[in-house]
C-alpha cells in the first residue's frame, strides 16, 4: 500500500479522535470534580445523536447549527439529573452509583428503542461526499469540520476552567476538596454545574459525530467504553490527556482497521487499556497523585 | 452441618424446606413457557451468587463476569463438540480455565494495584478484548456463533433434553451454591474476605495474606460462574461472541443480586425471582393488550432498578428480612 493511504487514514484518524476526544473529556470533567463514573455516557450520546437527526429531518438543520444549542441543552439536563437524582448517591459505595447509572443508561436506550425503532438512522449532507486536498492527503469535508469543532469547543471548556470564576472554584475543588469547603463553595451547585458540562461535551460531540456516524438504540454502551478507554489512556483528571488520549485512540483504530480487520480495532484499544491500567494506571499524561 | 444451621431461626429453615419443595414440584405444573421461564431464572441465580461471593463478600466489584460464563459455555462446547468430551468432564475443566482466567486477571490487579473503579474497568476491558477475540476465533465459530449439535433423543450424559433436565440441573447448582456460600460465610475464609472488603489495610495489618484471598474469591467466583455458562450454553445450543461475552450480558449476569441484596445469601435468589417475575408479568401485559413494543421489558427493568437502588440502597432482601424478622 502506498504511503499516502496511510497518512490519509491517520488523518482521518485523528481528526475523529479529536471528536472521541470531546466526549471523553466530559467524562473526564465527570470524574475529576463529582468523583461518579457515568456508565450512561454513551447512552446520553445516543439521545445527542438522535436529537440532532431529528432537528435535521424534521426541518433540515444542519448538525453544526446544533453544537451550541445541544451543548447548552445537555448542561441543562445535566445539572438537572446531578442535583436531582444523583447527588443523593455521593456518599453512597461505588456499586450503588453504578447501578444508578447502568438504570439510567438502560432507560435511555431502550426508551430510544421503543421511540425511534431498532433501524440506525443517520443524516444525510451534501458536504459529507466531499473532500478537500492538501497536498497528498484528501480529507473528508465532514469529518474535517467535525473534528475542528470538537476542538473549538474543548478549548472554550479549557477557557472556562481557566477564565471564570466558577470555572475556578470547580478546579479548587478538585485540587483540595477540605480547602473548598472551608472558603465555603457551594459544592451541591459546583457538582451539578460539574456534571452539566460533562454532559454538554458529550451534546457537542453527538451533534459532530452524527456527520459520521449511523445511530442506533444500542450504540451506548460501545461509546461508553470508549469514553472509558480514552479517559484512562489520558489519565483520568487530566485536561489535555483527554484529547490527546482520543487523538490517539482514533489513530490507533484507524490504522489497526487497515493492517488488522476493521472488526478488530476495538480490540487495539481494549489491549491499549489493559496495559495502561497495569503498567501506568494514572495515565499516558496523567500526573502520579 | 451444625455451623451451617446454627444462628438461623427455625422459621426460616421450615421456609427455605418449603420453598425447595415448591421447586422441586414446580416443573409439574407449569406450562412450557414458564418452564422455560423458570430455568433462566435459576441460571440468573446460579451466576449471581456466583458473582454475590467476589463482589459480596470481598468487594471486588467485577463488570465482566460474562467472561466467565462464556468462557464455561465455549470450552465445554468445544470440548464435546471437537474432541467428542462429554459435558459432565469437560464442566469442570471449563470451571478450571475459567478460574485460571480469573487468576491471571487478579493477579495483574493486585500485583500492579489496580483497585477500586479502575478493576471493575479492567474485568470489563478483559471481556470485550476476548469477546472480539471470539469474533475471530473461527474453531468455535467466529461472530457466526458455535452451534452444539442437537440429539434426537434425550441423553443426560451428554446433557441432551428438554427443559425439564436443565431446571433440575440449574435447581441442584442453585442449592449447591446456597450450601457452599452459606458455609463460606461462617468460615475463616468468609470472615476474612469480610475483614478484607470493609477495610484492606486493617486485615492486612492483622496478618491476613489479603492477595491471597482475593485471588481465591476472584478464581471460585469465576469458576462456579463457568458452572452455570457451561449449562446455560448446552440449554440453549448456540453460543454467540457478542450475547455471551458482551457488557450487556454481564450487566444482567449482576442485576439479581443487585436488587435482592448485595452479600446477602438470599439476595441473588430474591432477586432474580423478582426480575423473572416483573419480566414475565410485563410480557403477559404487552401480549394481552395486543401491542408490539420492543424495549418496553427492558426500560421497566431500568426504572424498577432505579427505584430500588434510590429507595432500597442495600436491595429487596435485607428489608424483607426485617420485616418477616428472618435475621436476627
Amino acid at each position: 500500500m502506498a504511503a499516502s493511504v496511510y497518512l490519509n487514514v491517520a488523518a482521518s484518524g485523528i481528526l475523529t479522535g479529536l471528536v472521541y476526544g470531546l466526549m471523553a473529556l466530559g467524562l473526564n470533567v465527570i470524574f475529576g470534580v463529582v468523583r461518579i463514573v457515568n456508565f450512561a455516557h454513551g447512552e446520553m450520546m445516543m439521545v445527542a445523536l438522535y436529537a440532532v437527526i431529528l432537528a435535521w429531518s424534521a426541518w433540515g438543520i444542519d448538525p453544526l447549527w446544533l453544537l451550541i444549542p445541544l451543548a447548552a441543552c445537555f448542561f441543562l439536563i445535566g445539572y438537572g439529573l446531578q442535583r436531582g437524582l444523583i447527588n443523593p448517591f455521593m456518599t453512597r459505595p461505588e456499586h450503588s452509583q453504578f447501578i444508578l447509572l447502568v438504570a439510567i443508561g438502560m432507560i435511555l436506550s431502550n426508551g430510544a428503542l421503543l421511540l425511534f425503532g431498532p433501524e440506525a438512522r443517520g443524516v444525510q449532507l451534501a458536504y459529507q461526499l466531499d473532500s478537500i486536498e492538501f497536498g497528498p492527503l484528501l480529507i473528508d469535508k465532514a469529518r474535517l469540520y467535525a473534528g475542528l469543532a470538537a476542538l473549538a469547543a474543548s478549548a472554550a471548556l479549557f477557557a472556562f476552567f481557566r477564565l471564570s470564576r466558577t470555572g475556578l472554584a470547580i478546579r479548587a475543588y478538585a485540587d483540595s476538596q477540605r480547602g473548598a469547603l472551608v472558603v465555603g463553595l457551594d459544592l451541591r451547585h459546583l457538582f451539578a454545574i460539574a456534571f452539566g458540562l460533562g454532559t454538554a461535551c458529550v451534546g457537542a460531540a453527538g451533534a459532530m459525530l452524527s456527520l459520521l456516524i449511523d445511530v442506533t438504540p444500542s450504540v451506548g454502551p460501545a461509546y461508553t467504553l470508549l469514553a472509558f478507554i480514552i479517559v484512562i489512556i489520558g489519565g483520568l483528571g487530566s485536561f489535555g490527556g483527554a484529547l490527546l488520549g482520543g487523538v490517539l485512540i482514533g489513530l490507533a483504530e484507524a490504522l489497526a482497521g487497515l493492517i488488522l480487520l476493521p472488526s478488530m480495532k476495538s480490540m487495539v484499544s481494549f489491549g491499549l487499556l489493559i496495559l495502561v491500567l497495569l503498567l501506568r494506571p494514572q495515565g499516558l499524561f496523567g500526573r502520579r497523585t | 452441618m451444625n455451623r451451617l444451621l446454627d444462628t438461623v431461626p427455625r422459621r426460616a429453615i421450615w421456609a427455605l424446606v418449603a420453598l425447595l419443595a415448591l421447586l422441586l414440584v414446580a416443573p409439574a405444573a407449569v406450562s412450557p413457557y414458564l418452564l422455560s421461564a423458570l430455568v433462566l431464572m435459576l441460571y440468573f441465580a446460579c451466576v449471581g451468587q456466583s458473582w454475590n461471593l467476589m463482589m459480596g463478600f470481598a468487594g471486588l466489584l467485577s463488570l465482566g463476569h460474562a467472561l466467565y460464563a462464556g468462557l464455561g459455555g465455549y470450552v465445554a462446547a468445544a470440548l464435546w463438540v471437537h474432541f467428542g468430551i462429554g459435558p459432565w468432564l469437560g464442566a469442570p475443566v471449563a470451571a478450571l480455565i475459567a478460574a485460571a482466567a480469573g487468576g491471571v486477571i487478579g493477579a495483574l490487579a493486585f500485583r500492579f494495584r489496580v483497585g477500586g473503579v479502575y478493576f471493575a474497568l479492567l474485568t470489563i476491558a478483559f471481556a470485550e478484548f476476548t469477546r472480539i477475540g471470539f469474533e475471530h476465533f473461527d474453531w468455535v465459530g467466529g461472530a457466526g456463533g458455535f452451534f452444539l449439535p442437537v440429539a434426537a433423543q434425550a441423553d443426560p450424559i451428554d446433557l441432551r433434553g428438554g427443559p425439564i433436565l436443565f431446571y433440575y440441573l440449574l435447581l441442584a447448582l442453585t442449592a449447591c451454591l446456597f450450601l457452599l456460600c452459606r458455609g463460606l460465610s461462617t468460615s475463616r475464609i468468609g470472615y476474612y474476605w469480610i475483614a478484607i472488603r470493609e477495610d484492606e489495610e486493617a486485615a492486612r495489618a492483622l496478618g491476613i495474606d489479603v492477595t491471597h484471598y482475593k485471588l481465591l474469591a476472584i478464581t471460585l467466583s469465576a469458576a462456579l460462574t463457568a458452572l452455570g455458562g457451561t449449562i446455560i450454553a448446552f440449554y440453549g445450543n448456540v453460543l454467540s461472541p457478542g450475547d455471551a461475552f458482551g457488557a450487556q450480558r454481564s450487566i444482567e449476569m449482576i442485576l439479581a443480586p443487585l436488587v435482592g441484596g448485595i452479600g446477602t445469601l438470599f439476595g441473588p435468589l430474591l432477586g432474580a425471582a423478582a426480575l423473572s417475575l416483573l419480566g414475565e408479568g410485563l410480557r403477559w401485559a404487552i401480549d394481552a393488550a395486543g401491542i408490539q413494543l420492543p424495549g418496553l421489558t427492558q426500560l421497566v427493568y431500568g426504572v424498577v432498578l432505579l427505584l430500588v437502588v434510590r429507595f432500597l440502597p442495600h436491595g429487596i432482601w435485607p428489608a424483607l428480612a426485617r420485616r418477616l424478622r428472618l435475621e436476627r
